[in-house]
């Protein structure tokens, strides 16, 4: 535990001693702020709720989730940095979890700096406050999804920009794994069976249910299980491809 | 102590390391030696327990580095080829977290941190972030890192490369320093180091171990007393038989 915090530590303050931190978080801001306001229309809906801010942050962390988590291990790998940090008294599986959470945490960080539109919708009606929160514990499992899911694919190569295109596709596919787009590319060769279960994978109706205040236990058991799989596998990709 | 038995590594079709095995006693100075590619690299990464072997074993002070990691870890202290580091922090930032990680406290991780700061002349750089240092300086903080915890055995692949004659002075001056009852254990190019600084030298070609000796009986076996002219003779024979 100790030493998923030291890693923990030194990934979050590597963030803010780097422009990274600051770009993405104005970013964020602005970028959240706009669509809620003008694509949204928070304020002609009439509706005291943060819906159309909750709306589009799937489609936000879709590319900006993987700019975060692009840099995790490709660029370990590429600095050679990478034999340093397993060669110390550490597990792999703590290195793992404790660049993950950083990530996480930064995000989170992000996600409450967004409380002024909280702070504005109460101000001007009369909103249900535990739907606002339920749908900003939706909204930060999904960043968790996405960024293990980023992280894994981070380790399997030394180029960032590689990373970043194949977790926005990946991303892509699991959000929207309950439509058409994605199905009918698995229909046409795939039993039922594994179709139904990839179009339950998708993170979208996930989100959505949790976002619309119901926090179902099997959502929040999905989300989770999601993260430990791709880190699981973030631990398989690293064994295999450190070498290189 | 040093147990290294029947070493082997192969990727794919390609053998690194083929079956070797020698152990080290605390007070020897190990170099080596050997081609580009003759599988130095790959020996001390699975020494460190960073590459698994593909059979054998490694034990490092009673500890076995697959299985008994963190304990073998804990012993020893590595700088990787290239001496890489995290360029965004400040080598103060970067010795604490190593710090961290080693577990060191209070009044023994201040003593340490001073000391091996003081050794290795980082006081000028300390809050500099290391991407932004010279070479030679970033060798240092690559070695301050691997002596922070006054580690029992000394790993250091090619510790000297890319250092003018002056800092590879230093670092050999360092090593010597460290010696008495540590393991040291150097890869280099460099023959003259050996002479220099190594108790023992192994030799190593194709993943094979060519020679094992002291620097001064391998010069005894040129004519022209040239450490060169031995590695030459040893090495290229290997590859033409």
């Amino acid at each position: 535990m100790k030493n998923i915090a030291i890693i923990l530590r030194r990934e979050l303050s590597a963030y803010f001693a780097t422009p990274v931190a600051y770009v993405f978080i104005v970013i964020f801001l602005v970028l959240s702020g706009a669509l809620t306001f003008h694509l949204g229309g928070f304020y002609e809906r009439g509706q005291a709720d943060l819906a159309p801010f909750f709306n589009f942050h799937p489609w936000l962390y879709l590319f900006l989730v993987p700019a975060i988590s692009m840099r995790l291990w490709a660029e370990e790998r590429k600095s050679g940095n990478i034999e340093l940090l397993l060669t110390l008294p550490i597990t792999m599986a703590e290195a793992v979890v404790g660049k993950f959470l950083a990530a996480w945490l930064f995000t989170g960080i992000a996600l409450a700096l967004t409380f002024p539109l909280w702070i504005s919708v109460n101000y001007l009606g009369d909103p249900d406050n535990g739907v606002i929160l339920a749908a900003y514990i939706g909204s930060l499992l999904m960043a968790g999804g996405f960024l293990a899911i980023g992280a894994c694919i981070s380790a399997t190569t030394k180029n960032q920009v590689i990373a970043f295109i194949i977790s926005v596709v990946i991303c892509f596919a699991f959000l929207l794994s309950g439509f058409s787009i994605v199905l009918d590319f698995f229909r046409a060769w795939a039993p039922q069976m594994v179709v139904d279960a990839i179009a339950s994978l998708s993170f979208l109706t996930h989100f959505s249910s949790i976002s619309k205040g119901v926090i179902d236990l099997r959502d929040i058991i999905y989300f989770i299980s999601l993260i430990a799989f791709w880190l699981y596998a973030n631990t398989v990709v690293i064994e295999l491809k450190k070498a290189s | 102590m040093i147990e290294i038995e029947q070493l082997t590594k192969r990727f794919g079709l390609f053998t690194a390391v083929d079956g070797i095995s020698f152990d080290v006693e605390p007070g020897q100075v190990l170099g080596f030696l050997g081609p580009n590619g003759a599988g130095k690299s790959t020996t001390m990464k699975m020494i460190t327990g960073f590459l698994a072997p593909t059979s054998g074993q490694v034990r490092v002070c009673g500890h076995k580095v697959e299985g008994d990691a963190r304990d073998a870890k804990r012993v020893m202290g590595y700088l990787p080829e290239g001496a890489p580091s995290y360029g965004e922090m400040t080598v103060a930032q970067f010795l604490s977290f190593i710090a961290d990680v080693r577990l060191l406290k209070g009044a023994e991780r201040k003593q340490r941190t001073h000391a091996v700061v003081e050794q290795l002349n980082l006081q000028a750089v300390i809050n500099q972030p290391v991407e932004t240092l010279s070479k030679g300086f970033k060798r240092r903080v690559g070695m301050a890192q691997a002596i922070l915890h006054d580690p029992q055995v000394l790993i250091m692949d090619e510790p000297t490369d890319g250092l003018d004659p002056n800092q590879k002075h230093e670092v050999r001056e360092l090593i010597k320093g460290m010696a008495q009852d540590k393991i040291v254990i150097i890869s280099t190019h460099i023959l003259e180091e050996v002479d220099a600084v190594c108790s023992r030298a192994i030799i190593i070609a194709r993943g094979r171990i060519v020679a094992d000796e002291t620097p001064q009986s391998l010069l005894a076996r040129s004519p022209s007393g040239k450490l060169d002219d031995v590695f030459r003779e040893i090495t290229c024979a290997e590859v033409r038989s």
